[in-house]
């Protein structure tokens, strides 16, 4: 099967039979309502990011202007979407990217994700302008705005999106971008700290999230987001529900810090304000909150979904309020009370009913604009009077009254007062609490509701009282004032909000209702309560009326509450967390550096063990099958040639502390292996093999120059002895594994035969192996030399920083350990090589041409070329052959890349893909018919790439040898009977 | 036949992994290029061994599987890339410490304990 595939592939490849591209997707969604500018909506920020760098040098306000623009561009395109989406059409914008993975550009915009998009963009406009202001001079902005954009396009992404694939991209997105953000006074160790934090709990959460995404498209068999929607019943009855809701529901309560992961959300206040307003009240927090309500059609409704999500919901709504109140840090009880508030909205999610999700939809309205009001005031508060704690303040009313009057607006919201617009929703989230049972008591979730809601009050109080009522005080860090409007304005808008949503709540009705009906799906009806006011006198009013009268009592008992609290001993979730990393590096520590202590001959001891451990479990659990093949016979050649493989190997070990002689033995290996190879019917590969062993032999003999000319004996008989039964057992693992492959068919008919049919047909040659490598798999070629490529630079570049360095006195002033022949350049020899020279490069060159249908080609010719070459540099030196070098060895690999890759471009131009021969023969005059193909230009590139890498290792190599003797003579002999000058060459 | 190129790479591998274990860097380099011999054979000898029929297209019946020999090719110029890259290395730490061990010599260095005395 898949051997059809590939051939298919492969045919229509060669037999040009069009593209393999589908255009699919444009018609199956014309009827949904197709639209462009949902791709400008979210890609719209990510461009648009570029832009405030670009602009910061011109300027602040142009800065932020050009920022402002972009969002208001987004926010427009997100608008313009609204008439279809009110008149109930789901608008989609879809581009197949990898549909075999199932990982598409899917977009769709419904009401709850246009309503969070709202959010997003228009809470970002307001952060945009207020950041203006917020930033002091040294700060630079450009980057700031750089990172707010980045986080804004992730967080539109998200809610867009409709592939869960790529919801998890910019999920992460997010994560990444909210630590950049975090951190971004990265003076501040707090900052650094916060931000690592936030970023491995919402990045653990993230991945956790993964697996349970995953899981839920293998049920569903799609990961189209509306396709999920629609498969509640699969999902919920499958096997798989449970691991895939806990693993997304980590995800969601760790973005949302929901108990117990509610501990970064406060050290993230380590951001800057306007940060901490967009991110951690508004948006990037709500993450979790707009995924849960996301998957609320497929995911609620079930006992696992109710207890985690209520019960998670509910600790996190107390513990954040009770932790709020004792809080000194206005942001910090700004960042707890955001914590209670999401608990708030995720208990209403767990309940999984229809009212549950509206309240949690309404309130998601009301906490995003008073929070964020409240966030701002404290920014000015802290941006005014250089601090932010609330025992040093007191009394701003009369400094700053329009920031006093906001806040105070804003925080009376929080607290749950008539007439705003946090206690129309915190009256139904009670209603909903009164319907809720938990441990078969009607009571419990309304009580723990209650103490909540009297906490929400008592901080939200006093975050009034001790902050802006009281008397003034004469001794704040910096004389506090009201500041530029554009600071206030921002939350001054958000607070209109509050009065008018808080004040006729029908208002936000009808949107209430559409978002909810998105959430519900087609699940549940949309409740017909009415948002109001005045219910009457019912329960939840009553619980209200206790709430904000504690909340009263509370504040008023303050200080001695809080000296209890601080009397009392509590675990601190930094140090725990911080406990927890430390711990994981230990472990991790000791596990690398037990295996890896530095010491590399441990390391490969550990290594092929572990090899070995492998094989031999593989070995001893696997089932052998009967030998398939016959043993064919050997000759006394061969089996003599066996015996001096056997016995050269043997000699090596033997006698490797002899370097020179280990040398020549190695040599004598590789001419058993290329003769093996010619044997086996690989004639190209024996060329390879033998021209591959003269140049690594000359390298090695460079290297030899410099390095001891023997190993002393070091190691202990014992170690030997294990050393040795290491190499046994590998060698004997892998000789018994080759052997059982060849008397034994393979398992899938290889995928030869398709080469060997259409190497002459597609590829125009009767090589099969130099048409595998210039034109079936050429885009392996082009990697490979590129790689050998870089290996010569590499070369290049190390021996270029030896001889820059302390290396080369040493170099310079090194005597030879034995004493240098009389004749350095011997007379025979030089004329020896000039006289095979062009010998060689005709051999080159024919080997070369002949390479397509016999064997040969770039690879071979190259080396054969760099062999005649290196002859030169042997015979007469380095200074006299670099004399007559014309083009730098860099130069010939970079051309040989260049030439292979333009000739693979060359196809795009006749239509076909990247590396797609073409051929013809042409007949020349006095020559035989011969063949001219597009491969053969990539098998130039080929040639000279492989000719330039050798040389340049080479040439390396014998820079440093140059440098270690003193004088170099120009002379292509030393002794030469036609010259008269005869001392030039001794030394 | 197959038995002495199966035994032929099993020797070749054997020398390599003891020379590989050695404490200076010309044995360790020499015990590479053995295996790289092993290694590039057993690829080869994936395609089975086959006499007197190279994959060059005649008349013929029956020609040597040509796709494990385009691979070797290419991974015996590579392997070429790769020892003179580790020989240049060692060269250069020869060269710069006047010793040619592989690994450091100093004592016994815990390197846990020295990253954590870096912290």
């Amino acid at each position: 099967m898949a051997k059809e595939d590939f051939a298919q592939q492969n045919v229509a490849r060669h037999l040009r039979v069009g593209r393999n591209f589908r255009t699919k997707g444009s018609n199956d969604n014309a009827n949904l309502g197709w639209s462009l500018s949902l791709f400008i909506v979210v890609l719209m920020p990510f461009l648009g990011a570029l832009l405030p760098g670009v602009l910061y040098p011109a300027g602040r306000r142009t800065c932020a202007l050009g920022t402002l623009s972009v969002t208001l561009i987004a926010l427009i395109g997100l608008i313009s979407n609204f008439p279809a989406l009110l008149a109930g059409e789901t608008v989609t914008a879809r581009i197949e990217w990898m549909p075999a993975l199932g990982l598409n550009a899917t977009f769709f915009l419904d009401p709850l994700g246009a309503f969070f998009a709202t959010l997003i963009l228009g809470i970002g406009l307001l952060i945009i302008a207020y950041g203006r202001y917020y930033l002091s001079s040294s700060d630079n902005m450009g980057e700031f705005y750089t990172y707010l954009l980045l986080f804004q396009g992730a967080m539109v992404g998200i809610v867009l999106s409709d592939n869960i694939l790529m919801l998890l991209v910019f999920w992460e997105l997010t994560s990444l971008s909210s630590f950049l953000l975090i951190g971004y006074w990265r003076h501040l160790a707090e900052g650094r700290q916060g931000a690592r934090m936030a970023l491995t709990v919402t990045g653990m959460g993230g991945l956790a999230m993964i697996g349970g995404m995953l899981i839920l498209g293998q049920i569903a068999g799609s990961y189209d987001l509306t396709v999920i929607l629609e498969n509640r019943d699969a999902i919920q009855e499958s096997d798989l529900y449970l691991p895939a809701l806990i693993l997304i529901l980590l995800g969601c309560f760790t973005k949302s810090a929901q108990f117990p992961f509610h501990f970064w959300l406060p050290h993230a206040m380590a951001a800057p304000t306007p940060v901490s307003a967009y991110l951690h009240s508004a948006t990037m927090v709500k993450a979790g909150i707009f995924l849960m309500a996301r998957m609320w059609p497929v995911l609620s409704g079930s006992e696992a979904w109710f207890w985690l999500v209520t019960g998670a919901g509910l600790i996190t709504v107390v513990l954040g309020a009770v932790i709020s109140f004792f809080k000194h840090d206005l942001k910090a009880i700004l960042a707890f009370s955001t914590v209670s508030h999401l608990g708030l909205i995720t208990m209403l999610l767990g309940t999984g009913t229809a009212f549950g999700a509206m309240t949690a939809i309404f309130h998601i309205l009301n906490h995003a604009t008073f929070k964020a009001a409240l966030f701002m005031s404290a920014g000015i508060v802290d941006h005014e009077a250089h601090t932010r704690d609330i025992r040093r303040l007191g009394g701003l009313r009369h400094l700053m009254p329009v920031t006093a009057t906001i806040a105070t607006l804003a925080a009376l919201s929080m607290a749950g007062i008539p007439l705003f617009n946090g206690f129309v929703s915190k009256e139904m989230w009670l209603e909903e609490a009164l319907h809720t049972e938990f441990f078969a008591s009607p009571y419990f979730v309304a009580a723990i509701c209650t103490i909540g809601a009297l906490f929400s009050a008592a901080y939200s109080f006093r975050f009034i009282f001790h902050t802006f009522f009281g008397d003034t005080r004469r001794d704040y860090p910096s004389h506090p004032h009201d500041p530029n409007p554009g600071m206030w304005l921002p939350p001054a808008f958000l607070v209109c909000l509050v009065l008018i949503i808080g004040m006729a709540p029908f208002l936000a009705e009808p949107l209430v209702k559409f978002v909810t009906a998105a959430v519900l799906g087609n699940t549940a009806e949309v409740p017909t309560y009415h948002l109001a006011i005045w219910h009457g006198f019912k329960p939840p009013l009553y619980l209200s009326g206790i709430a904000v009268a504690g909340g009263i009592l509370l504040v008023l008992l303050h200080a001695p509450l809080q000296r209890l609290w601080d009397a009392t001993p509590r675990p601190e979730a930094k140090s725990i967390f911080e406990g927890l990393i430390a711990g994981c590096v230990w472990v991790a520590r000791r596990i690398t550096c037990g295996l890896h202590d530095g010491s590399f001959t441990r390391f490969a001891a550990i290594l092929m063990v572990a090899i070995v451990a492998g094989g031999a479990h593989a070995y001893f659990t696997g089932n052998a099958t009967a030998a398939t093949r016959d043993m064919q016979p050997a000759s006394v050649v061969a089996i003599a040639t066996w015996a001096m493989l056997i016995a050269a190997t043997g000699f090596l070990v033997a006698a490797h502390r002899k370097r020179l002689a280990a040398l020549i033995l190695i040599g004598i290996i590789g001419l058993i292996v290329s003769v093996a190879f010619a044997f086996f019917s690989a004639p190209d590969l024996a060329m390879t093999q033998i021209s591959v062993e003269v140049v690594t032999i000359v390298l090695m003999l460079l290297a030899l120059n410099f390095l001891p000319k023997e190993t002393p004996v070091e190691s202990s008989a014992l170690r030997r002895l294990r050393d040795g039964a290491i190499g046994c057992v590998g060698g004997l693992g892998a000789g018994a594994l080759c052997y059982y492959l060849l008397v034994r068919e393979s398992v899938a008919p290889p995928i030869s035969d398709y080469h060997l049919e259409n190497s002459y047909a597609g590829g125009g040659g009767t090589n099969v192996v130099n048409v595998i490598l210039v034109d079936f798999r050429g885009f392996d070629t082009f990697g490979e030399i590129i790689v050998l490529g870089i290996a010569a630079l590499v070369i290049y570049a190390l021996t270029e920083a030896l001889l820059r360095g302390p290396v080369r006195a040493r170099l310079l002033n090194r005597t030879p350990e034995s004493p240098l022949a009389g004749d350095r350049h011997p007379l025979m020899m030089v004329v020896l090589t000039r006289v095979i020279m062009p010998v060689l490069l005709m051999i080159g060159i024919y080997i070369f041409l002949r390479g397509h249908n016999l064997p040969g080609g770039g690879f071979i010719a190259g080396l054969v070329v760099a062999v005649a070459v290196v002859q030169q540099y042997m015979a007469s030196g380095y200074a006299w052959a670099t004399q007559r070098q014309r083009y730098p060895y860099h130069g010939i690999v970079g051309a040989g890349v260049l030439i292979a890759g333009l000739t693979g471009i060359g196809a795009w131009f006749t239509g076909y893909e990247f590396l797609t021969s073409s051929f013809t023969y042409i007949k020349l005059p006095l020559l035989d018919e011969f063949e001219v193909a597009s491969a053969m230009g990539f098998d130039l590139g080929v040639f000279l790439a492989v000719l330039g890498a050798v040389m340049l290792s080479l040439e390396s190599f014998s820079r440093l040898a140059r440098r270690a003797h003193t004088t170099d003579s120009l002379h292509a002999m030393d002794i030469d009977p036609s010259r008269d000058d005869q001392t030039e060459g001794d030394h | 036949m197959e038995f002495l190129v199966a035994s032929g790479i099993g020797v070749l591998t054997a020398a390599g992994i003891y020379l590989v274990l050695r404490l200076r860097t010309f044995p360790v380099i020499v015990g590479t290029a053995l295996l790289t011999y092993a290694v590039n054979v057993f690829l080869f000898a994936s395609g089975r061994l086959t006499v007197g029929a190279p994959p060059i297209l005649t008349d013929a019946e029956r020609y040597a599987d040509p796709l494990p020999q385009a691979l070797v090719l290419t991974a015996i110029v590579i392997s070429f890339g790769m020892t003179a890259v580790v020989v240049v290395i060692a060269l250069g730490a020869y060269l710069g410490s006047d010793d040619d061990h592989v690994d450091e010599q100093e004592g016994a260095l815990d390197t846990a304990r020295k990253l954590e005395s870096a912290e």
